[in-house]
């Protein structure tokens, strides 16, 4: 599904990843933890296409096709999908308006019809249910007033909707409380297919207790030090990163 | 090297002629063509407003007008010019319609008009020397403003209406001004409306351009809302783009009334919009709003003076402006507080999106505070799209033309909530998109 080689990418003359090789199969779970600064995010905002990245060498593969070159809708519409770590607040957009945009672009992209407004109402209705958030609050502006915990799992609902088949979680679970913790997990759990695979970055151990990852990567100084199953996640929770900040340097 | 003005350019000494051979056969005697006199004189001892006249600073009209049209004669086919316009078709409402500045009978509802209200074209009103008249020129900030003065020295016909006291308008009263023609002319009608006390009533005001000839397009509409009135209107600019458009509203507002007043512009090659406003009684409240979206080189500029002169009043103004290609756009803003206008409290917020490097905004809020106990605040913003919203709207799917739109939608939208009445909030929601529609 995606597959990294040697990606090297600056930012403003800062190297930020460093030759970093990725491989994430269809159907897998796979989890990336690593330090503040490592590079998690850069990482995951250059697979969507965010255009201030100077990619400087290597190519990053969704299904066989460099994806480098292509614009962040193009690469939507071959289903990436970035759940933000920051999701953004843009007032004088209801998320209702937001929602629907999102799904009939996409839908046109792959050469579908548009969604009739009672067909789009009951999925949108539907899949808030699951993720417990408040109808009223699909008709305020996309993120605003939202609490942190709200904007996530407004993340997850546009997921869910637009049923992409790479997704990549940012700190999905960063802000939410157990609860939430849970309701998000079982969404994502909900999207698991053996066609569709998961990028999920996160600082803790408990988010891989509801979503369990088939692999787990380390990620220091902008790139992957160590692989290995769901268990590398609990030694890190215990030994920290100190081990591999000095093996990146 | 020494710039040289000369002391009148082409287009005064045209104007100085024309309203020496005008004067006697423009409408109204005794003391109407003594005060068309006086306000030619303050038209031909400014000349025409340019780059050093302060309040005229960024829109310099000398410059813009090389020669000034003739006054437009009542276009033979009045009906045929109305009938061509589309502002506000969609909004049920009583229409009064103004072809090249002349009142067109046979396309306005004067037959069906609401109860409580009525309508006197405004050549007949000058001829018989209408006591309407009396509510004209009210608005002190206005005195002595150009565009005000020209109407007033060459104002033809135009409309006086009233709304009885008391009386709830239950459709919109739509000032249809169309232009059109085949060889350049000036227009300048006049609309009184008063709104007496306890009234309420809805106004809509479009300005059309349908013919092929550039005009040069200049209205008064003086607003008196008495105690207790509630007044919505909205006005659209939607000119031809080689037309030279100016606009003004002078209103006056009694105590305890509301008034909200959005400017829709998307028309004109050059466009002032004018905003006199003083508060006359207190506990009032006032919105005022504006929504301008602007391309290739056109000029619009948003001129407004609210006065506080009473305590206890409010007032909000919110301007919006997008501008593209080498478009420029003008906002000039003064709230005054008058040493009696205490507890008063104002916010003026003007907020401008450049869509092309080429694009130009001047952004000018001001503040005259002479009474203590107020809170009064203005803020002034000027930038592009947000790099980062584009990138998360893209990254959901959405084409960048599609998401730039969506943004420029949101950012314009919030203006166009000012309006309640949802028709013609919806027209003026359509005629964005189009707006946007054409730049992809
Ligand atoms: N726009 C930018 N300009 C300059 N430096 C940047 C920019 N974006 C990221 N960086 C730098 O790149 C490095 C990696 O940042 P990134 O956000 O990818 O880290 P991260 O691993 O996601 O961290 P965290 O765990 O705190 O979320 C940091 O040192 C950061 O300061
Ligand atoms: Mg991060």
């Amino acid at each position: 599904m995606l597959q990294i080689n040697n990606l090297v990418v600056e930012i403003e003359g800062k190297r930020i990843l460093n030759g970093l090789d990725l491989t994430v199969k269809a159907g897998e779970v796979a989890a990336i933890m690593g330090p503040n600064g490592s590079g998690k995010s850069t990482l995951s905002y250059v697979i969507a296409g965010k255009e201030e990245y100077e990619v400087l060498d290597g190519e990053i593969l969704i299904n066989g096709e460099n994806i480098l070159e292509l614009e962040p809708n193009e690469r939507a519409a071959r289903g990436v999908f970035l759940a933000f770590q920051y999701p953004l607040e843009i007032p004088g957009v209801s998320t209702m308006t937001f929602l629907k945009a999102i799904m009939n672009a996409q839908r046109k992209a792959r050469e579908e019809e548009e969604l009739t407004t009672p067909e789009f109402m009951k999925r949108v209705k539907a899949a808030a249910e699951k993720l417990h958030i408040d109808q009223e609050m699909l008709r305020r502006g996309l993120n605003v007033g939202f609490s942190g915990g709200e904007k996530k799992r407004m993340e997850i609902l546009q997921m869910a909707l637009l049923e992409p088949r790479f997704c990549i979680l940012d700190e999905t679970d960063s802000g939410l409380d157990i609860d939430a913790l849970k309701i998000v997990a079982d969404g994502v759990n909900s999207l698991r297919d053996p066609a569709r695979a998961f990028l999920v970055i996160t600082h803790y151990q408990r988010l891989l207790n509801h979503i369990v990852p088939d692999t787990v990567h380390v990620m220091a100084n902008g790139r992957i030090v160590r692989s290995g199953g769901k268990e590398l996640a609990l030694e890190l929770e215990a030994s920290g990163y100190a081990d591999y900040r000095e093996q990146a340097a | 090297m020494a710039e040289i003005t000369p002391i009148r350019t082409a287009a005064e000494v045209a104007l100085v002629e024309r309203f020496a051979s005008l004067k006697d056969r423009l409408p109204g005697s005794g003391d109407i063509a003594r005060r068309r006199d006086e306000a030619f004189a303050l038209v031909a001892a400014a000349g025409l407003p340019n780059r050093r006249v302060e309040e005229w600073k960024y829109t310099d009209l000398r410059n813009a007008v090389r020669e000034a049209a003739p006054l437009a004669e009542r276009p033979a086919d009045a009906a045929g010019l109305v009938d061509r316009a589309s502002a506000f078709a969609g909004v049920d409402a009583v229409r009064l319609s103004f072809a090249n500045g002349h009142f067109v009978a046979e396309r306005s509802d004067l037959a069906v008009l609401p109860a409580g209200v009525t309508v006197t074209p405004l050549a007949a009103a000058l001829a018989q020397g209408h006591p309407l008249l009396a509510e004209m020129g009210k608005v002190a900030v206005a005195r002595g403003n150009f565009a005000l003065a020209l109407n007033s020295a060459f104002m033809v016909d135009g409309a006086l209406v009233k709304v009885a006291a008391g009386t709830a308008v239950d459709k919109a009263l739509h000032l249809r001004f169309v232009n059109g023609g085949t060889a350049p002319f000036a227009t300048a009608p006049r609309v009184v409306i008063l709104v007496e006390d306890g009234a309420s009533v809805t106004i809509l005001e479009s300005h059309e351009g349908v013919g092929t000839a550039a005009y040069q397009a200049n209205s008064v509409v003086e607003l008196v809302a008495g105690k207790g009135t509630a007044v919505a209107h909205t006005r659209l600019n939607a000119e031809q783009v080689d037309a030279i458009s100016l606009s003004t509203l002078a209103v006056t507002l009694g105590a305890e009334a509301r008034l909200t007043s959005l400017g829709v512009v998307t028309g004109g090659g050059l466009s002032r919009h004018q905003v006199f406003l003083a508060f006359s009684g207190e506990q009032s409240s006032l919105t005022l709003g504006g929504a301008t979206m602007l391309r290739g080189r056109q000029h619009a500029d948003t001129t407004l003076v609210v006065d506080h002169a009473v305590p206890h009043c409010e007032s909000r103004e919110l301007f919006k402006t997008v501008v593209d290609g080498e478009a420029t756009g003008v906002f000039q803003g003064k709230i005054i507080v008058r040493p009696d206008a205490q507890k008063t409290d104002g916010r003026m917020m003007s907020a401008a999106l450049l869509l092309s490097e080429t694009a130009t905004m001047n952004n000018k809020p001001e503040l005259e505070i002479f009474a203590d106990d107020v809170q009064c605040a203005h803020g002034a913003t000027c930038g592009a799209l947000d790099d980062d919203l584009l990138f998360y709207l893209m990254a959901r799917g959405l084409p960048r033309a599609a998401a730039e739109a969506l943004l420029v939608q949101a950012f314009i939208g919030e203006a166009l909530e000012l309006v309640e009445d949802e028709a013609v909030r919806g027209e003026l929601v359509a005629r964005a998109e189009a707006w946007l529609a054409e730049r992809a």
